[in-house]
């Protein structure tokens, strides 16, 4: 077990039941929306996570909004690494970087395929795989040393986290994946949204045996847009009927400010049933361009 | 795998050429039926008929087929005592032929009438054919049941599968073709040898698959 190093970790350690938040640096040069954004979460949520190009989609470095939220807002960063887009050479430099930003987490994801973005003409990379990038980011920060076995000096302190497909089906081939991460230093694991119970209970009972900390997703529908974007595109995320008829429902008898409303009640409600009836840690809010929902939902889950 | 070059492409490469060999291969590209005896005679009709209606020329067309285009030796054969006669030759085998013929005889124009898109293998009920091995010179079949991640996988990963998988398919191409890591898994526990799914593969030596590569058959 790697030492707590983030305030997240410190908190999950502790035993608290933990939120974090997620923020998207976009196709722009201005840090304004981020920096507003991680405002809003700043006292609900231990940390927040800063996307790495998204869907594969072309965005400003989560590097810079990541330090920078903890620089001028005091909020702590989960920085996300893909490997889409750097082999092993820029991916140690982005990590020396932010080791020297005082950044404390990062989440090791392989990245939507390029493909499925919007510069599918890319040439992706996956120099690595996320598995092999954890076992790197070990060897960098538990042993001091990169890939080869070249020394790292003064190597940088992080947690280090993975996302997991709460939703996959098949679901042992997801389970055995995260048990070899989790032998190769793993601090937490966040999964992708759910948005029923049952689909979480029976993911948090097979992974119980790997004695990690999960964080279970959470994404709130800012529109109707957005919700028959996601039931329609995102792979193995199912939104029960009954949770798609509430939402469309509110649009219609009044509009955003409706489903806003339907949003806090339909997620705070499922956030308290995963508190109580899960081992999950805690709960990784992702309420993209609307975070001040985030606190309302944090607090009807009590 | 390779498949033919629109038409249109092969006459602008044939460009003002008088004298062709038509050179097929009967080894992969005559096996898969694009570069064997038939496909060799087809293209000098069509392009006889091109040439006429098009450019309103005749152009002398020679034709054969050779066991294997990736040997020199045989090409040598073949095109050795036709070569005074040709301005070009165009190669119905894949890229390896081509860049032999071309080694072989560099002041002749060598022109592709193939693109060459991959080693796999065709199945015969879809009539599609599948991208199998990449050549990457660090073979894993036997931790993957015979399933190639590295050729089969869209993000080559080692350690699959990724959260792009749902219900078995891949997010690229829109969930039609199967996600290797699945089907990996699948057959492993089929064979009661998850043990292998299991294991760590540590990063790829990449320095295998450098090209340009070499190869010496004595153990280089």
């Amino acid at each position: 077990m790697r030492q707590a190093y983030s305030e997240l970790m410190k908190e999950i350690s502790a035993g608290k039941f933990v939120y974090t938040g997620e923020l998207e640096p976009v196709k722009t040069t201005s840090l304004k929306e981020v920096l507003e954004g991680a405002q809003t979460l700043k006292g609900h949520v231990v940390a927040v996570n800063v996307t790495d190009n998204p869907t594969a989609f072309a965005y400003m470095n989560a590097l810079i909004p990541s330090y920078v939220i903890q620089r001028d807002v005091g909020v702590e960063a989960v920085y996300q690494m893909t490997v889409r887009d750097r082999n092993r050479i820029a991916l140690l430099s982005d990590i020396l970087a932010a080791g020297a930003l005082g950044i404390k987490n990062i989440l090791a994801l392989s990245g939507d395929h390029t493909t499925v973005g919007d510069t599918p003409q890319a040439k992706p990379v996956y120099d690595l795989d996320s598995t092999t990038f954890v076992y790197m980011l070990s060897k960098i920060v538990d042993e001091g040393v990169d890939l080869n076995g070249n020394r790292v000096e003064e190597p940088p302190k992080f947690n280090v986290g993975i996302a997991a497909n709460i939703n996959a089906d098949p679901l042992e081939p997801e389970i055995l994946k995260l048990e070899r991460k989790v032998k190769l230093g793993v601090d937490f694991i966040q999964t992708q949204a759910v948005y029923d119970v049952e689909r979480a209970k029976r993911f948090m009972e097979a992974v119980d045996y790997l004695n990690t900390p999960v964080l279970i997703g959470l994404a709130p529908f800012r529109s109707v847009g957005m919700l028959d974007w996601m039931v329609k595109f995102v792979p193995g995320i199912a939104v029960p009927e009954e949770v798609q008829e509430r939402i469309r429902l509110a649009d219609k008898r009044g509009g955003k400010a409706a489903v806003l409303e339907e949003n806090v009640e339909i997620f705070g409600d499922l956030a308290r049933e995963l508190k109580k009836t899960t081992r999950a840690k805690g709960l990784h809010l992702m309420a993209i361009g609307f975070e001040h929902i985030v606190p309302r939902i944090i607090e009807r889950a009590g | 795998m390779v498949r033919k070059k629109p038409m249109d492409q092969i006459l602008a490469m044939i460009g003002e050429c008088k004298n062709l060999l038509i050179l097929g291969c009967d080894g992969c590209a005559g096996v898969y039926q694009e570069g064997g005896r038939k496909q060799v005679e087809l293209m000098k009709t069509a392009i006889e008929m091109a040439e006429e209606v098009k450019k309103g020329r005749k152009v002398n067309i020679l034709t054969d087929v050779v066991e294997r285009q990736c040997e020199s030796s045989f090409c040598a054969s073949v095109v050795n005592p036709v070569i005074h006669n040709v301005d070009a030759i165009l190669s119905l085998g894949c890229g390896v032929g081509v860049q032999v013929l071309a080694d072989m005889y560099p002041n002749t124009l060598i022109i592709p009438g193939h693109d060459t898109m991959f080693i796999g293998v065709e199945d015969r009920e879809s009539g599609m054919f599948h991208e199998l091995c990449k050549a990457c010179g660090s073979c894993l079949l036997y931790e993957t049941g015979g399933i190639c991640p590295v050729a089969r996988c869209a993000k080559s990963l080692l350690n699959g599968p990724c959260g792009g998988q749902s219900k078995g398919k891949c997010e690229v191409g829109g969930w039609k073709k199967d996600c290797a890591w699945v089907l990996i898994y699948n057959r492993l526990k089929d064979r009661e040898r998850l043990d292998l799914f299991t294991v760590f593969r540590a990063p790829k030596d990449f320095r295998e698959m450098q090209h340009p590569r070499e190869f010496s058959a004595s153990g280089g």
